[in-house]
């Protein structure tokens, strides 16, 4: 039993005893080694099954909007509290700049997360256990071989470059013997050598990508920002695309549902990790990241106060784009 | 090379309060310019959503325009500095994913300038003229 699960799960309990929260959002192991799987927790003995490791890889901010309907008839908004790691206490404040979520009514038990485990970097079939020891994962196979593998060179892609480890909002910050020494990571460039390409062969990466998506909408399901009750891909007036698999039709959604997250996204990671064909989303959406940083000096997620970059204007905002005869 | 007889065909999305009556000007005025545009009047260039711009692609045209009033000049106050945010974005998102950047380009026209709008056009269609035609996110 490691010192911070025993931790997250006593706080809990003394929330629940408190009447503080109606429902507790959370992870519990999976039914696969090396997974996990959300779990709303309700009464008092399911919080023993409550889990904190390095394959807690949901975002939970997602699962937020739908308990907050615009339309409550009468009926008053539940006390939710989450568990939210760097990445989804960002998700979180973008959630209550777009008051898509009331901050009165969530309780958020901040965790400092040192990174998530990226499962496409284990060959994990034939893994029947996994174990965290400091900063080593042992895993042990179904021949009942045991690797050591450093945390670090497991890492997901956004893990790697996030340095907010610490969530930005809380309510309680989670610190046990696991975590209390993280250090901020520096940044790593992520998509400099990209834009260095030549314009043909980034079309030809980007159409190669897309290429593969089957439009199962796994992306805009884990993406705490797409809460739309009717997404654009789906709207028949104005109809912006088919439901086809035609390059075109499919192009076109990724660039619209990229663009959406202008000045929004948080860099989680959730997309990439949903989507079943392995599309390289990331690579597309931090140039959207950067480019809010660069010209707007803006980053998603930090402060509740702040407005959204596409809200407001300065009179210099740069213009270099502009055409001149 | 291209087809020696390619003649782009490009939407133009006009502000209606200067850019459209820019180029009412520029008409009025008997100036010659490449009749390559097809003019689409909004009230005001932050009325332009970024899917406009993304389904004239769709739908094969070689070129995108968009021009509004200059910053500070909105007849909606401040409509163009929205959609200046908004473009800074779609340009360098386009260009980033393999577009080339002279097929959508923004500009501020005023409703006196006539002849600037002229100017402008004739660059913009010799500009595509040399990249050939859209071949890049049409749905065939």
């Amino acid at each position: 039993m490691r010192e911070i699960e025993v931790k997250i799960r006593d706080t809990i309990k003394q929330l629940f005893y408190e009447r503080k929260i109606d429902i507790f959002i959370g992870y519990n192991k999976g039914s696969l080694p090396l997974r996990s799987t959300p779990c709303f927790v309700t009464e008092l003995s399911d919080i023993e099954n409550l889990i904190w490791n390095s394959y807690c890889y949901t975002n939970l901010a997602v699962y937020l909007p739908r308990f907050f309907p615009s339309q409550s008839k009468g009926k008053a908004f539940p006390r939710v509290g989450i568990l939210a790691k760097g990445c989804d206490a960002r998700s979180l404040v973008g959630l209550i700049k777009e008051k898509q979520v009331p901050r009165e009514n969530i309780y958020i038990l901040g965790v400092i997360c040192d990174g998530i485990i990226d499962l496409e970097k284990i060959q994990d079939t034939d893994i029947v256990d996994s174990k965290e020891r400091n900063d080593k994962i042992i895993i042990t196979y179904k021949n009942g071989k045991e690797a050591e593998i450093k945390k670090g060179d497991l890492l997901t892609d956004a893990c790697v470059n996030c340095h907010y480890t610490t969530p930005t909002l809380y309510d309680t910050l989670i610190i046990g013997k696991e975590n209390q020494k993280l250090k901020t990571k520096k940044q790593v460039p992520v998509i400099d050598q990209f834009e260095n390409k030549s314009i043909q062969e980034r079309w030809e990466y980007f159409q190669e990508q897309m290429s593969k998506c089957i439009r199962c909408y796994a992306c805009r399901q884990a993406c705490p920002n797409c809460y739309c009750k009717e997404c654009f891909a789906e709207q028949t007036k104005p109809k912006w695309i088919g439901n086809t698999n035609n390059i075109s039709d499919i192009m076109f959604y990724q660039i619209g549902r990229i663009f959406h997250q202008a000045g929004r996204c948080v860099d989680c990671g959730a997309c990439v990790r949903a989507c079943p064909m392995g599309i390289d989303l990331r690579i597309f959406t931090y140039k959207l990241v950067k480019d809010t940083k660069e010209f707007f000096g803006y980053e998603a997620g930090l402060t509740i106060e702040e407005l959204p970059p596409l809200a407001t204007f300065k009179l210099e905002d740069q213009q270099e784009f502009i055409t001149e005869p | 090379m291209h087809d020696i007889n390619f003649e782009p065909k490009i939407v133009a999305f006009l502000c209606n309060w200067c850019s459209y009556a820019g180029a009412d000007l520029a008409g009025v005025s008997r100036i010659q310019y490449s009749p390559n545009i097809r003019i689409i009047r909004v009230p005001c260039s932050g009325r332009i959503n970024p899917f406009y711009v993304i389904k004239t692609l769709q739908s094969g045209v070689d070129g995108v325009l968009v021009s509004g009033c200059h910053p500070g000049d909105c007849h909606y106050i401040s409509g163009n500095l929205f959609a200046r945010r908004k473009f800074t974005l779609l340009k360098n998102f386009l260009e980033y994913i393999g577009i080339e950047p002279q097929r959508v380009q923004f500009a501020w026209v005023s409703a006196s300038e006539g002849g600037r709008f002229a100017q402008i056009i004739e660059k913009i269609v010799s500009e595509i003229r040399n990249i050939g035609p859209n071949k890049k996110l049409v749905k065939y």
